[in-house]
């Protein structure tokens, strides 16, 4: 071979074996996922076909109440942090690919519908930002300002509707307020009015049509029916505790992943250890389910037919599971101490559950409620899978 | 001298250290939810040793147990003793629980 032919050789074959390498390499994003390791400031990349852990990316602050959102691609997380970081995070190259620090504290985030826009809740300096899911610039600064003195409100419940527009609620001012980026320019702000003492937390329906917000200070929940021609504020499930006393909160409930079956949302009482049923046609109340504790996240299994809870502290070493058509529980187990977060495969097969003080993730099939594995991760908070990134509210 | 003993309030330092273990993971960790990790504040207030400047240990201790009415600071009163109240304030105010 002349010494040309052989350069030329080298290079092609060189050429084919990187090309062979790039093809073994080659996969889907569908079935990742990511957990945060809260106390490392850690998001760990997973794989839940193979059930296992890619790799940890670390760097990304106080990630203690973080959450994540997925690109429509299913590419990239964005991950929230408290300390008012927005990481961007490449789940195949398993990298940081941006992060901007956009306020002081914060507390969880939406993406659009057209995945263009990221949105992020603040605490300090309160109200909401909005940034390029491409470039993470800033888009646009929404302080959440109110009173005669306009100072700004913490804000909560930040979820995605349809047609590139955010909704939000108002900690300190309990009100209602809508983003809305379908023009270009500045976007257009709905405020809904007051929705009641101090609105935790909130979430939309899958269908994007329902917005709730969860009242620590009142008993009821603040619903927007956005299909409306002119949404409003009404008052449903009100006082539906009334007379009661109350038990300490140990730890607020989280509103998102309310289950729909048979007709029915199941959500967690504020104070009580109770699960409420609530008519998803008419908003009114349709029975109550006594729990082992003051429940924090009571998640539907993809196909709606059980609800699967976990407990504010100290009685946040047990997972019950709730059947819906009769509102009973079938199923309690206690996976370890610290119980915080499920996350159901998209269409329901396992379930992955974080036990913070144990160290580990636990993985059940979702039917039989057999172990199916179980993975060393330090202090494990929310599981995140990129499904999400097809979902309205999520 | 022993029934004087007796009656001065429990120290924070009778406290084993099995249990300011539990306590210090129960501060950052649960606390830290609503007070973020770093006790930077939250939806909670912030609780960094400048944060509680001026407020004295048995103060924030008598917060602890009794919790704040009409706020979401629940009093914990019955999973905390007085002795685990005020370790703990006097851990914030040192800056010694991050």
């Amino acid at each position: 071979m002349k010494p040309l032919r052989l350069v030329a050789f080298m290079i092609a074959l060189t050429a084919f074996s990187i090309a062979a390498a790039a093809q073994s390499q080659l996969r889907g994003t569908g079935d990742l996922g990511v957990i945060v390791e809260r106390a490392n400031g850690s998001v760990c990349i997973v794989d839940t076909s193979a059930r296992s852990v890619l790799s940890c990316v670390e760097g990304l602050g106080d990630l203690s109440h973080a959450s994540a959102v997925f690109s429509r691609d299913q590419r990239y997380a964005y991950v929230f942090g408290r300390d008012g970081g927005l990481t961007k995070v490449d789940l195949l190259e398993q990298r940081i690919v941006k992060r901007v620090l956009q306020a002081g504290n914060s507390i969880g985030g939406a993406i659009s519908d057209d995945g263009q826009l990221i949105a992020v809740s603040n605490y300090k300096p309160g109200g909401i930002k909005v940034f390029d899911a491409g470039s993470l610039n800033q888009i646009a600064d929404i302080p959440a300002t109110y009173g005669a003195d306009g100072e700004r409100s913490k804000t909560v419940g930040l979820v995605d509707a349809p047609g590139r527009r955010f909704i939000f609620t108002l900690y300190d001012a309990g009100e209602v307020w809508m983003a809305d980026f379908a023009e270009p320019g500045a976007p257009k702000i709905t405020k809904f009015g007051r929705a009641g003492e101090l609105p935790y937390d909130a979430l939309i329906t899958g269908d994007g049509r329902h917005y709730i917000a969860g009242l620590f200070g009142e008993d009821g929940l603040a619903h927007i029916d956005l299909w409306d021609d002119v949404p409003k504020i009404d008052r449903i499930l009100d006082g539906y505790g009334k007379g009661e006393e109350k038990l300490p909160v140990y730890k607020m409930p989280h509103l998102e992943g309310w289950a729909l079956a048979g007709g029915k949302f199941i959500l967690p009482a504020v104070g009580r250890s109770e699960l409420l049923a609530l008519d998803a046609s008419t908003f009114k109340p349709a029975g109550r389910i006594s729990v082992h504790g003051q429940p924090v996240f009571a998640i539907a299994r993809p196909d709606g037919r059980q609800v699967w809870v976990n407990f504010a502290h100290p009685l946040n070493d047990t997972i019950q599971v709730v059947d819906v058509p009769t509102l009973k529980v079938v199923h309690q187990f206690k996976p370890g101490p610290a119980i915080l977060h499920m996350e159901f495969t998209p269409r329901g097969h396992e379930v992955w559950v974080s036990v913070r003080d144990a160290n580990k993730v636990e993985i059940y099939d979702a039917r039989t409620f057999e172990k199916r594995g179980e993975l060393a991760l330090r202090k494990p908070s929310g599981v995140f899978f990129a499904a999400r990134a097809n979902r309205i509210g999520l | 001298m022993l029934m004087c003993l007796a009656s001065v309030p429990v120290s924070a330092q009778d406290l084993t250290a099995q249990r300011q273990a539990e306590l210090r993971n129960l501060v950052v960790q649960d606390c830290g939810s609503c007070h973020g990790m770093t006790l930077k504040g939250g939806l909670g207030s912030a609780l960094r040793p400048s944060d509680l400047d001026g407020v004295d240990a048995s103060t924030i201790a008598q917060i602890v147990l009794d919790g704040v009415p009409g706020k979401p600071m629940p009093p914990w009163r019955g999973l905390l003793s007085d002795a685990d109240a005020l370790w703990i304030a006097i851990a914030l105010k040192a800056g010694d629980l991050k």
